[in-house]
């Protein structure tokens, strides 16, 4: 199956899914679809490749740390990222994130996420697909 | 919601009996409209808080509630320390203290008009708005902490406002017993750029007249009148209140059975308030709260300036400053004994009425400035405190006009350019680097602000004072 990404609604915040044949191909588009909060992922380069490592109790949890540890990436080195590269193995996330600084004349970035909330968090095995989403509080 | 699934106490007070793991009552304030408006998940939500451990009296919605994570936003519970009394991180959000300030002008509707366009190009140019703009102040790790305990006072030393401004913002500018010690070094590195920003998403900084008096005895105590110029800006901690609150979010929702508290829902991630998590969270979450008074502290410097560049003859004292995501520890009294409560309030404003002892004194009389942000084209409300407020809600009220649709919804119904150009054509100027947040802030994408106030003046919790509309609106 080709992994993608989706928004789903919530009423003051974004909700973001990943889907994908695999947990790693799921957490990866979920942040894709965080990216797609701020701009469209497809407009953003790969010029630098940021190391991500976190873990977690259980997938749930690990899904959250995740997205949070994109978003501090993303604040603290001005940063977006349009690639993902994760492996999970055991509560353990390893990811690099390729992307480039922020332009705001070309990323023209709609809105900074906060943080990866728990509301409506869920990382659960669909037929053939993974699917992991929550809500992220912008 | 299907006002059938309510026990209907009043025109605008409506209640969920305990049921289940319920330890208190949901009550949720609103007129039959706004209730039949407002997404199921609020009072599920509501329902939720009212299972937490050593909550007093009920959990509260106001009538701008809607569905947030964990609490609805718009939500307010207050808890007992000493009765095993939780405090929640879910429950005071990522943006810690955000909230909204407003100050006067001096100036006319004629004066601003005369120069609209300047105002308006030198306010987006001075005010770090939106994503990835910083700020241009640096602080040492030293100065950093000093920033953390001191909030506002510490930016009135720095020489970033008065003295003055310190009796108009609540807490006299600082809260107590902050302790920057447990705020993480991830915290302060998010901070690092962002002292004196503005943000995005709904954050927003205006020029607004005040084109209604609805309470004129009220309103000359405040200093408002009809025609009357203010700047309204609204924004909370910046990254470090988020990094502060994703990081006990997580440590509270891990820790939870370890405290014997079962979660409905992991986003109330909570602490007993007597835990050393809950003191570690409590001393953190203090610091973000001076972290958003500071930084409102220097944006008001910041508009100070451009008004002395653009509209010399204005003078800019501060009306007043909320919080609205917050935890602090207030005196009620319940059930006729007075009770110190650590009260959660979550997009909601607190609205001491008249006569309270922590309000400055030349305010005391009228009750607390309640400041209510609406959206960009339908304006924003000044309210009071009431005494009816304190038994109705723990002097609570709502903080502002509620979403009415999503943000992918609204990207779907405007344009960004269009919002701006309807704007202009209707006497507002709007600046903001992103199109696209525009469109999602549209003011259509909110409910009517004017029902959600009407709703709080009819249910006791504030009565109106003055109704604002913007004349310049930067966007984050």
């Amino acid at each position: 199956m080709q992994p993608r990404w989706e928004h789903f609604h919530h009423e003051a915040d974004v909700g973001v899914r990943g889907i994908g044949a695999t947990k790693d191909d799921a957490f990866a588009q979920a942040a894709l679809a965080l990216t797609a909060v701020v701009t469209e992922p497809g407009g953003v380069l790969a010029r630098e490749a940021v190391d991500v490592r976190c873990e977690a109790p259980d997938d749930e949890l690990l899904l959250a740390e995740w997205l949070n540890a994109v978003i501090y990436e993303m604040s603290t080195r001005g940063m977006v990222f349009g690639r993902f590269d994760v492996a999970i193995d055991d509560g353990r996330l390893r990811a690099r994130a390729f992307g480039e600084p922020l332009d705001a004349g070309r990323h023209r970035p709609a809105v900074e996420p906060k943080g990866a909330t728990y509301t409506a968090l869920r990382v659960v095995r669909d037929g053939d697909a993974w699917i992991a989403q929550t809500v992220v509080d912008v | 919601m299907d006002p059938a699934r309510l026990v209907r106490r009043s025109d605008t007070a409506w209640e969920i009996a305990p049921r289940g793991a319920m330890r208190v009552p949901a009550v949720i304030y609103a007129s039959e409209a706004l209730i039949r408006a407002m997404d199921d998940k609020v009072a599920e939500q509501a329902v939720n808080v009212a299972a937490l451990p050593g909550i007093v009296g009920a959990s509260y919605a106001m009538p701008d509630a809607h569905w947030g994570y964990g609490f609805p936003i718009g939500g307010v519970a207050a808890f007992d320390a000493a009765r095993g009394g939780v405090v929640s991180a879910g429950g005071v959000g990522f943006d810690i203290s955000c909230g909204v300030r407003c100050l006067h002008t001096g100036v006319t509707r004629g004066e601003v008009v005369a120069v609209q366009r300047r105002l308006a190009d030198a306010l987006f140019e001075r005010i770090p708005a939106g994503m990835g703009r910083t700020g241009e102040i640096r602080l040492s790790a030293h100065d950093m902490d000093a920033m953390l305990a001191g909030g506002a006072r510490w930016a009135v030393a720095r020489g970033w406002g008065g003295a003055a401004d310190l009796e108009r913002i609540e807490e006299r500018g600082a809260i107590a017993h902050a302790q920057p010690h447990r705020v993480s070094e991830q915290a302060r590195r998010r901070q690092r750029d962002e002292m004196g920003t503005l943000g995005s998403g709904n954050h927003y900084l205006e020029v607004q007249e005040v084109v209604e008096v609805h309470d004129p005895g009220i309103a000359d105590a405040y200093g408002l009148a009809q025609g009357a110029i203010v700047v309204m800006i609204h924004c909370g901690s910046r990254g470090l209140g988020h990094q502060i609150g994703t990081e006990f979010l997580r440590r509270m929702a891990i820790a939870a059975p370890s405290f014997g508290i079962h979660l409905p829902d992991r986003e109330l991630a909570c602490a007993p308030i007597a835990s050393e998590l809950g003191a570690d969270y409590l001393g953190a979450m203090r610091a973000a709260i001076n972290c958003a008074l500071a930084n409102r502290q220097i944006l008001t410097h910041l508009v100070r300036e451009v008004f002395a560049d653009v509209l010399p003859q204005a003078r800019l004292p501060l009306l007043y400053d909320v919080s609205h995501n917050t935890c602090k520890v207030e005196r009620h009294v319940v059930d006729g004994r007075v009770r110190d409560l650590h009260v959660h309030r979550k997009g909601a404003t607190r609205a001491f009425g008249p006569g309270h002892p922590d309000l400055p004194a030349d305010l005391r009389a009228a009750g607390q400035p309640v400041l209510i942000g609406g959206s960009m084209g339908t304006g924003s409300y000044v309210l009071a405190g009431t005494l009816s407020s304190e038994a109705q809600a723990f002097s609570s009220a709502c903080h502002g006009a509620g979403r009415a649709m999503s943000r992918q919804q609204a990207l779907k119904r405007w344009s960004g350019r269009r919002v701006v150009d309807d704007l202009a054509a209707r006497g507002i100027l709007v600046r903001s680097p992103s199109q696209r947040g525009v469109a999602e802030e549209a003011p259509g994408a909110y409910k009517d602000v004017e029902a959600v106030v009407d709703a709080a003046e009819a249910a006791g919790l504030a009565r109106k004072v003055a109704r604002t509309a913007p004349l310049v609106c930067i966007k984050g």
